[in-house]
Protein backbone atom coordinates (compact mmCIF):
# COMPACT_ATOMS: atom_id res chain seq x y z
CA UNK A 1 0.00 0.00 0.00
CA UNK A 2 1.57 3.77 -0.65
CA UNK A 3 2.05 6.21 1.94
CA UNK A 4 -1.14 7.67 0.98
CA UNK A 5 -2.99 4.91 1.28
CA UNK A 6 -1.79 4.03 4.32
CA UNK A 7 -2.41 7.62 6.22
CA UNK A 8 -5.82 7.41 5.23
CA UNK A 9 -6.28 3.81 6.61
CA UNK A 10 -4.98 5.17 9.52
CA UNK A 11 -6.68 8.05 10.17
CA UNK A 12 -10.29 6.01 8.98
CA UNK A 13 -10.04 2.88 10.79
CA UNK A 14 -6.66 1.92 12.75
CA UNK A 15 -7.00 5.55 14.59
CA UNK A 16 -10.38 6.83 13.80
CA UNK A 17 -10.28 9.97 16.11
CA UNK A 18 -13.65 9.06 17.44
CA UNK A 19 -14.04 5.30 18.10
CA UNK A 20 -11.06 4.25 18.86
CA UNK A 21 -8.88 7.33 20.07
CA UNK A 22 -11.79 8.70 21.40
CA UNK A 23 -11.37 12.60 21.16
CA UNK A 24 -14.01 14.98 20.08
CA UNK A 25 -16.50 13.21 22.12
CA UNK A 26 -18.73 15.74 22.37
CA UNK A 27 -19.03 17.26 19.21
CA UNK A 28 -19.70 13.23 18.04
CA UNK A 29 -22.85 13.53 20.66
CA UNK A 30 -23.99 16.18 20.38
CA UNK A 31 -24.50 16.56 16.46
CA UNK A 32 -25.20 13.23 15.71
CA UNK A 33 -28.94 13.05 16.36
CA UNK A 34 -29.33 13.69 12.04
CA UNK A 35 -26.95 12.46 9.51
CA UNK A 36 -27.70 15.88 8.11
CA UNK A 37 -26.01 17.48 11.74
CA UNK A 38 -23.26 15.12 11.29
CA UNK A 39 -22.27 15.57 7.37
CA UNK A 40 -21.86 19.21 8.30
CA UNK A 41 -19.88 19.02 11.65
CA UNK A 42 -17.51 16.23 9.82
CA UNK A 43 -17.18 18.67 6.90
CA UNK A 44 -16.55 21.77 8.39
CA UNK A 45 -14.25 19.94 10.98
CA UNK A 46 -12.30 18.07 7.89
CA UNK A 47 -11.67 21.87 6.08
CA UNK A 48 -10.30 22.98 9.96
CA UNK A 49 -8.19 20.04 10.47
CA UNK A 50 -6.95 20.48 6.54
CA UNK A 51 -6.26 24.01 6.83
CA UNK A 52 -4.50 24.34 10.38
CA UNK A 53 -2.72 21.16 9.27
CA UNK A 54 -1.25 22.86 6.10
CA UNK A 55 -0.59 26.58 7.80
CA UNK A 56 0.71 24.89 10.58
CA UNK A 57 3.43 22.89 8.97
CA UNK A 58 4.16 25.52 6.69
CA UNK A 59 4.98 28.00 9.80
CA UNK A 60 6.62 25.02 11.85
CA UNK A 61 10.51 26.18 11.61
CA UNK A 62 8.92 29.81 12.11
CA UNK A 63 6.60 29.24 15.51
CA UNK A 64 9.39 28.79 18.90
CA UNK A 65 8.67 25.40 20.54
CA UNK A 66 8.16 27.09 23.83
CA UNK A 67 5.06 29.25 22.41
CA UNK A 68 3.65 26.61 19.99
CA UNK A 69 0.58 26.01 21.99
CA UNK A 70 -1.02 29.43 22.09
CA UNK A 71 0.36 29.91 17.97
CA UNK A 72 -1.80 26.54 17.51
CA UNK A 73 -4.57 27.90 19.06
CA UNK A 74 -4.44 31.22 17.60
CA UNK A 75 -4.12 29.63 14.09
CA UNK A 76 -6.98 27.48 14.46
CA UNK A 77 -9.09 29.64 16.15
CA UNK A 78 -8.68 31.77 12.80
CA UNK A 79 -9.81 29.09 10.66
CA UNK A 80 -12.72 27.92 12.82
CA UNK A 81 -14.02 31.53 13.51
CA UNK A 82 -13.66 31.81 9.19
CA UNK A 83 -15.61 28.68 8.63
CA UNK A 84 -18.36 29.96 11.12
CA UNK A 85 -18.98 32.43 9.12
CA UNK A 86 -18.55 31.22 5.86
CA UNK A 87 -21.57 28.62 6.84
CA UNK A 88 -23.78 31.09 8.33
CA UNK A 89 -23.55 32.85 4.73
CA UNK A 90 -23.90 30.21 2.65
CA UNK A 91 -25.38 27.18 4.63
CA UNK A 92 -27.88 29.59 7.60
CA UNK A 93 -29.93 26.19 8.45
CA UNK A 94 -26.65 24.17 9.23
CA UNK A 95 -25.09 26.73 10.97
CA UNK A 96 -28.53 27.05 13.19
CA UNK A 97 -28.34 23.83 14.10
CA UNK A 98 -25.00 23.48 14.91
CA UNK A 99 -25.38 26.12 17.05
CA UNK A 100 -21.88 27.18 19.10
CA UNK A 101 -20.39 23.60 18.48
CA UNK A 102 -18.88 25.13 15.54
CA UNK A 103 -17.42 27.66 17.60
CA UNK A 104 -16.29 24.85 19.72
CA UNK A 105 -13.95 23.33 17.03
CA UNK A 106 -11.70 25.02 18.48
CA UNK A 107 -11.07 23.55 21.48
CA UNK A 108 -11.93 20.24 20.08
CA UNK A 109 -9.00 17.98 21.17
CA UNK A 110 -8.84 16.47 17.65
CA UNK A 111 -7.38 19.24 16.10
CA UNK A 112 -4.73 20.34 18.32
CA UNK A 113 -3.58 16.61 19.15
CA UNK A 114 -3.14 16.29 15.00
CA UNK A 115 -1.51 20.03 15.05
CA UNK A 116 1.13 18.63 17.99
CA UNK A 117 1.56 15.32 16.84
CA UNK A 118 1.67 15.63 12.83
CA UNK A 119 1.80 18.93 11.79
CA UNK A 120 4.37 20.40 13.72
CA UNK A 121 6.60 17.31 12.91
CA UNK A 122 6.02 17.13 9.07
CA UNK A 123 6.00 18.42 5.97
CA UNK A 124 3.15 20.59 4.35
CA UNK A 125 1.92 17.77 1.90
CA UNK A 126 1.99 14.81 4.14
CA UNK A 127 0.56 17.31 6.90
CA UNK A 128 -2.12 18.32 4.92
CA UNK A 129 -2.97 14.71 3.86
CA UNK A 130 -3.06 13.97 7.63
CA UNK A 131 -5.45 16.39 8.15
CA UNK A 132 -7.57 15.65 5.61
CA UNK A 133 -7.27 11.38 6.96
CA UNK A 134 -8.19 12.51 10.17
CA UNK A 135 -11.12 14.34 9.11
CA UNK A 136 -12.66 11.58 7.07
CA UNK A 137 -12.40 9.61 9.86
CA UNK A 138 -13.94 11.86 11.70
CA UNK A 139 -17.04 12.10 9.88
CA UNK A 140 -16.82 8.75 8.99
CA UNK A 141 -17.53 8.21 12.48
CA UNK A 142 -20.14 10.39 12.87
CA UNK A 143 -22.19 9.57 10.16
CA UNK A 144 -22.23 5.68 11.83
CA UNK A 145 -23.68 7.08 14.91
CA UNK A 146 -26.16 9.50 13.17
CA UNK A 147 -27.05 6.35 10.94
CA UNK A 148 -28.27 4.64 14.03
CA UNK A 149 -29.84 7.09 15.69
CA UNK A 150 -31.65 8.61 12.71
CA UNK A 151 -32.72 5.05 11.44
CA UNK A 152 -34.47 4.30 14.90
CA UNK A 153 -35.83 7.38 15.80
CA UNK A 154 -37.31 8.76 12.77
CA UNK A 155 -37.20 5.82 10.42
CA UNK A 156 -35.02 8.05 7.99
CA UNK A 157 -31.67 9.01 6.82
CA UNK A 158 -31.30 12.38 5.45
CA UNK A 159 -34.64 12.92 5.74
CA UNK A 160 -35.67 9.98 2.83
CA UNK A 161 -37.19 7.12 4.39
CA UNK A 162 -35.45 3.75 4.78
CA UNK A 163 -37.38 1.82 7.48
CA UNK A 164 -41.32 1.22 6.88
CA UNK A 165 -43.78 3.80 8.37
CA UNK A 166 -44.73 0.85 10.49
CA UNK A 167 -41.90 0.33 12.19
CA UNK A 168 -41.92 1.44 15.98
CA UNK A 169 -40.16 4.89 16.09
CA UNK A 170 -37.52 4.68 19.27
CA UNK A 171 -37.13 8.79 20.13
CA UNK A 172 -35.11 8.17 22.84
CA UNK A 173 -31.96 7.77 20.15
CA UNK A 174 -32.84 10.96 19.23
CA UNK A 175 -32.08 12.40 22.75
CA UNK A 176 -28.80 12.87 24.56
CA UNK A 177 -29.47 9.56 26.62
CA UNK A 178 -29.27 7.59 22.89
CA UNK A 179 -26.12 9.69 22.32
CA UNK A 180 -24.75 7.85 24.48
CA UNK A 181 -26.01 4.65 23.66
CA UNK A 182 -25.24 4.64 20.33
CA UNK A 183 -21.71 5.72 20.88
CA UNK A 184 -21.25 3.05 22.95
CA UNK A 185 -22.56 0.60 20.61
CA UNK A 186 -20.60 1.72 17.89
CA UNK A 187 -17.36 1.77 19.81
CA UNK A 188 -18.02 -1.82 21.03
CA UNK A 189 -18.29 -2.96 17.40
CA UNK A 190 -14.67 -1.42 16.37
CA UNK A 191 -13.62 -3.18 19.96
CA UNK A 192 -15.07 -6.41 18.68
CA UNK A 193 -13.77 -5.91 14.90
CA UNK A 194 -10.16 -5.54 16.31
CA UNK A 195 -10.58 -8.61 18.32
CA UNK A 196 -11.81 -10.64 15.77
CA UNK A 197 -9.06 -9.06 12.91
CA UNK A 198 -6.07 -10.12 16.07
CA UNK A 199 -7.58 -13.72 16.60
CA UNK A 200 -7.67 -14.29 12.71
CA UNK A 201 -5.30 -13.97 9.83
CA UNK A 202 -2.88 -11.28 10.84
CA UNK A 203 -4.04 -7.93 8.88
CA UNK B 1 -32.33 39.42 40.94
CA UNK B 2 -35.19 37.58 42.98
CA UNK B 3 -35.11 34.81 44.75
CA UNK B 4 -37.16 32.80 42.47
CA UNK B 5 -35.58 33.52 39.62
CA UNK B 6 -31.81 32.51 41.49
CA UNK B 7 -34.08 29.30 42.22
CA UNK B 8 -35.22 29.01 38.70
CA UNK B 9 -31.72 29.59 37.09
CA UNK B 10 -29.76 26.63 39.36
CA UNK B 11 -31.99 24.17 39.14
CA UNK B 12 -32.17 24.99 35.01
CA UNK B 13 -28.31 24.89 34.90
CA UNK B 14 -28.07 21.89 37.57
CA UNK B 15 -30.80 19.75 36.58
CA UNK B 16 -32.95 20.31 33.63
CA UNK B 17 -30.15 21.69 31.29
CA UNK B 18 -27.13 19.81 32.25
CA UNK B 19 -24.29 20.73 30.71
CA UNK B 20 -22.76 16.89 30.29
CA UNK B 21 -25.90 14.91 30.51
CA UNK B 22 -28.10 17.35 28.79
CA UNK B 23 -25.94 20.06 26.43
CA UNK B 24 -22.95 17.07 25.91
CA UNK B 25 -20.45 20.13 27.11
CA UNK B 26 -17.52 18.87 28.95
CA UNK B 27 -18.05 15.01 28.04
CA UNK B 28 -14.18 14.76 27.35
CA UNK B 29 -13.25 15.38 31.33
CA UNK B 30 -16.67 13.55 32.16
CA UNK B 31 -14.88 10.00 30.82
CA UNK B 32 -11.56 10.92 31.13
CA UNK B 33 -11.42 11.49 34.78
CA UNK B 34 -14.43 9.42 36.44
CA UNK B 35 -12.56 6.27 37.62
CA UNK B 36 -11.40 7.60 40.36
CA UNK B 37 -14.03 9.70 42.77
CA UNK B 38 -11.47 11.66 44.53
CA UNK B 39 -9.83 13.12 41.30
CA UNK B 40 -13.26 13.81 40.21
CA UNK B 41 -13.69 16.05 43.18
CA UNK B 42 -10.79 17.67 42.23
CA UNK B 43 -11.35 18.72 38.85
CA UNK B 44 -14.87 19.55 39.12
CA UNK B 45 -13.86 22.03 41.71
CA UNK B 46 -10.84 22.98 39.27
CA UNK B 47 -13.63 23.30 36.55
CA UNK B 48 -16.45 25.02 38.85
CA UNK B 49 -13.82 27.94 39.58
CA UNK B 50 -12.36 28.60 36.02
CA UNK B 51 -15.58 28.57 34.83
CA UNK B 52 -17.16 31.31 36.84
CA UNK B 53 -13.89 33.28 36.50
CA UNK B 54 -13.90 32.75 32.43
CA UNK B 55 -17.22 33.87 32.34
CA UNK B 56 -16.87 36.72 34.56
CA UNK B 57 -13.62 37.56 32.47
CA UNK B 58 -15.68 37.02 29.01
CA UNK B 59 -18.38 39.61 29.85
CA UNK B 60 -16.25 42.31 30.93
CA UNK B 61 -13.95 41.63 27.56
CA UNK B 62 -17.13 41.74 25.54
CA UNK B 63 -18.92 44.58 27.04
CA UNK B 64 -15.90 47.05 27.23
CA UNK B 65 -13.64 45.91 24.29
CA UNK B 66 -15.23 43.76 21.48
CA UNK B 67 -18.15 45.71 21.27
CA UNK B 68 -17.47 49.06 21.66
CA UNK B 69 -14.27 48.36 18.64
CA UNK B 70 -16.75 46.53 16.59
CA UNK B 71 -14.94 43.30 16.55
CA UNK B 72 -17.33 40.94 17.79
CA UNK B 73 -16.33 38.26 15.02
CA UNK B 74 -12.98 38.05 17.16
CA UNK B 75 -15.09 36.75 19.69
CA UNK B 76 -14.22 33.05 19.51
CA UNK B 77 -10.54 34.46 19.32
CA UNK B 78 -10.92 36.10 22.29
CA UNK B 79 -12.74 33.90 24.31
CA UNK B 80 -10.16 31.08 23.85
CA UNK B 81 -7.70 33.39 24.82
CA UNK B 82 -9.12 34.50 27.84
CA UNK B 83 -9.96 31.00 29.13
CA UNK B 84 -6.06 29.63 28.25
CA UNK B 85 -4.43 32.93 30.41
CA UNK B 86 -6.77 32.60 33.20
CA UNK B 87 -5.66 28.64 33.72
CA UNK B 88 -2.40 29.68 33.30
CA UNK B 89 -2.58 32.31 35.97
CA UNK B 90 -4.92 30.50 38.52
CA UNK B 91 -2.28 27.74 38.04
CA UNK B 92 0.58 30.30 39.25
CA UNK B 93 -1.70 31.94 41.84
CA UNK B 94 -2.40 28.22 43.06
CA UNK B 95 1.46 27.34 43.09
CA UNK B 96 2.30 30.42 45.39
CA UNK B 97 -1.48 30.36 47.59
CA UNK B 98 -2.78 27.19 47.95
CA UNK B 99 0.43 24.53 47.15
CA UNK B 100 -1.35 21.91 48.61
CA UNK B 101 -4.84 22.57 46.39
CA UNK B 102 -2.34 22.73 43.40
CA UNK B 103 -0.83 19.17 44.08
CA UNK B 104 -3.76 17.50 44.10
CA UNK B 105 -5.48 19.06 41.11
CA UNK B 106 -2.52 18.45 39.29
CA UNK B 107 -2.35 17.57 35.45
CA UNK B 108 -6.10 18.72 35.63
CA UNK B 109 -5.61 22.48 35.44
CA UNK B 110 -3.83 23.15 31.96
CA UNK B 111 -6.54 20.15 30.78
CA UNK B 112 -9.27 22.85 31.63
CA UNK B 113 -8.23 24.76 28.34
CA UNK B 114 -9.52 22.63 26.16
CA UNK B 115 -12.68 21.60 28.25
CA UNK B 116 -15.68 22.93 25.96
CA UNK B 117 -17.72 23.20 28.50
CA UNK B 118 -15.43 26.54 29.89
CA UNK B 119 -15.59 28.09 26.33
CA UNK B 120 -19.39 27.29 25.78
CA UNK B 121 -20.57 28.61 28.74
CA UNK B 122 -18.92 32.30 28.02
CA UNK B 123 -20.68 31.19 24.05
CA UNK B 124 -24.00 30.43 25.11
CA UNK B 125 -23.88 33.99 27.37
CA UNK B 126 -22.42 35.62 24.81
CA UNK B 127 -25.37 34.39 22.65
CA UNK B 128 -28.02 35.41 25.03
CA UNK B 129 -26.97 38.82 26.39
CA UNK B 130 -27.09 37.93 29.87
CA UNK B 131 -25.84 40.59 32.22
CA UNK B 132 -22.93 39.96 34.34
CA UNK B 133 -24.76 38.99 37.40
CA UNK B 134 -26.58 36.59 35.53
CA UNK B 135 -24.28 35.02 33.36
CA UNK B 136 -21.61 34.84 36.22
CA UNK B 137 -24.27 32.84 37.87
CA UNK B 138 -25.00 30.57 35.35
CA UNK B 139 -21.74 30.13 35.04
CA UNK B 140 -21.33 28.59 38.43
CA UNK B 141 -24.50 26.83 38.67
CA UNK B 142 -23.59 25.29 35.36
CA UNK B 143 -20.04 24.20 36.91
CA UNK B 144 -22.09 23.00 39.87
CA UNK B 145 -24.07 20.60 37.05
CA UNK B 146 -20.81 19.41 35.67
CA UNK B 147 -19.74 18.39 39.31
CA UNK B 148 -23.27 16.45 39.91
CA UNK B 149 -22.97 14.59 36.85
CA UNK B 150 -19.61 13.24 37.46
CA UNK B 151 -19.34 12.46 41.21
CA UNK B 152 -22.72 10.37 40.32
CA UNK B 153 -20.80 8.70 37.34
CA UNK B 154 -17.31 8.09 39.00
CA UNK B 155 -20.11 6.38 42.27
CA UNK B 156 -20.89 4.19 39.51
CA UNK B 157 -17.74 3.78 37.51
CA UNK B 158 -16.48 2.60 40.63
CA UNK B 159 -19.14 -0.53 41.03
CA UNK B 160 -18.52 -1.47 37.35
CA UNK B 161 -14.86 -2.16 37.70
CA UNK B 162 -16.01 -5.28 39.14
CA UNK B 163 -18.93 -6.16 37.10
CA UNK B 164 -19.12 -9.22 34.26
CA UNK B 165 -19.78 -7.24 31.06
CA UNK B 166 -19.39 -8.21 27.30
CA UNK B 167 -15.45 -8.71 26.15
CA UNK B 168 -15.97 -6.08 23.51
CA UNK B 169 -17.72 -3.84 25.63
CA UNK B 170 -14.93 -3.63 28.23
CA UNK B 171 -13.28 -0.27 28.99
CA UNK B 172 -15.29 3.11 27.14
CA UNK B 173 -18.16 0.99 25.75
CA UNK B 174 -19.49 0.24 28.89
CA UNK B 175 -19.04 3.59 30.49
CA UNK B 176 -20.84 4.97 27.27
CA UNK B 177 -23.61 2.86 28.09
CA UNK B 178 -23.67 3.77 31.80
CA UNK B 179 -23.78 7.80 31.00
CA UNK B 180 -26.32 6.84 28.35
CA UNK B 181 -28.43 5.16 31.98
CA UNK B 182 -27.91 8.63 33.97
CA UNK B 183 -28.43 10.77 30.97
CA UNK B 184 -31.79 8.73 30.38
CA UNK B 185 -32.58 9.98 34.59
CA UNK B 186 -32.01 13.43 33.54
CA UNK B 187 -34.33 13.41 31.08
CA UNK B 188 -36.77 12.59 33.98
CA UNK B 189 -36.10 16.23 34.85
CA UNK B 190 -36.84 17.82 31.17
CA UNK B 191 -40.81 17.74 31.97
CA UNK B 192 -40.20 19.78 35.34
CA UNK B 193 -41.77 23.30 35.12
CA UNK B 194 -40.38 26.08 37.06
Amino acid sequence: MTQTGKQFKNGIIDQNPVLVLLLGMCPALATSSSMTDAAGMGFTTTAVLLCSGFTISALRKLIPEKIRIAAFTLIIAGFVTAADFLLQAYAPATADSLGIFIPLIVVNCLVFARAEVFAFRNGVVRSSLDGLAMGMGFLAALLAIAAIREMLSAGTLFDFRVLPESFPAVTIMAQPAGGFFAVGLVVAAMQLLKRKGKAGVSV
Amino acid sequence: MTLSALVNLSLGAILIENFVLVRFLGVCPFLGVSKKQDTALGMSLAVIFVMTMASAAAWAVEEFLLEPFEIGRLRTLAFVLIIAALVQLVELFMQKAAPALHKSLGIYLPLITTNCAVLGVALINSNSGTGFIESVLFAFMSGVGFMVALMLFSSIRARLEFSEHPEAFEGFPIALVTAGLLALAFMGFSTVEI
